[in-house]
């Protein structure tokens, strides 16, 4: 999980200087949203020139999903007060919630553990492997020469892909698609992406329960 | 808002607002999430919004749309990922396909 995670760490990394932003910046946005989907996504649309509040929206409907991680975990890790509860919220994301819930649901202590390590862990390595990244990245040349695009593009494919199993998702992904590139020449840059939020509020106003999993992948 | 102190703001309340979401979901009553609809969009909220980032990502050029090299590099990307390929596999060789087009002058 570890290398799975540095992967990401790194890609994110080049990507966010390739896309404009400096060092301090990248780092200070990877250390204050901790959340790979969101970092991808408020990258994604700074690259793509969208404004920095459609980056901000992008982001924060990305991280909606730790919310739900949250309501998991709160009988696991209660009581979380002062700085514990801060740490405890910061580091509340896919790999934590992934590891404390595969422990055995008996073994309350296990789950804690497995939480707490997991979090901190991700939160150490992520955090110096998207430095390097962006590092790396400062160095490449001209982003387009060296293809950062086209793997920009790859790593939200990458991102997507392990969730495409069911039929209606894989609706639910090529109409968002599709929306966002009809809207790309009349709405300003970044709010495509953000209109394709309404493809997730129409496909699942109704229908059958669908459970919220954390993944392996960082979003 | 181009400049850099603009994007410094963004990113500080980008931060604020990712750690208000995760907290709340600790604090919370439980039925205000536990509602079958909300958990269905936010749920898919993912899987859409990561998709409008691809498709933009891959197929456009400012306001308009675009095919370029970097349809060639998405398509060598999803059959690795269909293979299983890393993560990082995926991307480096996404990035090397669309590199070696552009060198060799295919746009």
């Amino acid at each position: 999980m570890s290398l799975a995670t540095g992967a990401y760490g790194l890609s994110l990394g080049a990507l966010a200087v390739a896309a404009g932003m400096d060092l301090w910046q990248t780092i200070a946005l990877s250390l204050l949203v901790f959340s790979g989907g969101s970092q991808f996504a408020f990258v994604g649309v700074i690259g793509a020139a969208g404004s920095p509040w459609a980056a901000l929206g992008t982001s924060a409907l990305l991280g909606v999903r730790n919310g739900f991680y949250g309501v998991a975990l709160a009988p696991i890790l209660r009581p979380m007060h002062g700085w514990r509860f801060v740490w405890g919220a910061q580091i509340t994301i896919d790999e934590s919630t992934a590891v404390a819930l595969a422990q055995p649901a008996d073994d309350r202590q296990s789950r804690r553990e497995g939480f707490w390590w997991t979090g901190v862990g991700v939160f150490v390595a992520w955090n110096a492997l998207v430095g390097v990244g962006a590092i790396a990245g400062q160095y490449l040349g001209e982003p387009q020469a060296w293809g950062l695009d086209a793997a920009a593009a790859a790593a939200f494919l990458g991102l997507v892909w392990p969730r495409l199993a069911p039929r209606k998702v894989q609706a639910i992904a090529a109409a968002a698609a599709v929306l966002a590139l009809a809207l790309t020449p009349v709405l300003p840059a970044g709010l495509p992406i953000l209109a394709a939020a309404l493809v997730a509020l129409v496909a699942g106003w109704s229908g059958p329960a669908v459970d919220l999993e954390p993944t392996e992948a960082p979003v | 808002m181009s400049s850099a102190w603009g994007l410094w703001v963004v990113i500080v309340a980008a931060g604020a607002v990712a750690w208000f979401t995760k907290a709340a979901g600790h604090r919370v009553p439980d039925r205000w999430l536990e509602n079958p609809r909300v958990l269905r969009i936010a749920s898919y909220l993912t899987v859409a919004l990561l998709s409008a980032l691809f498709a933009v990502q891959a197929f456009t050029s400012g306001r308009s749309l675009a095919f370029d090299a970097r349809v060639a590099a998405v398509a060598v990307a999803a059959v690795l990922l269909w293979r299983r390929a890393p993560f990082i596999v995926v991307v480096i060789a996404a990035a090397i396909v669309a590199a070696a087009l552009r060198a060799a002058g295919w746009s």
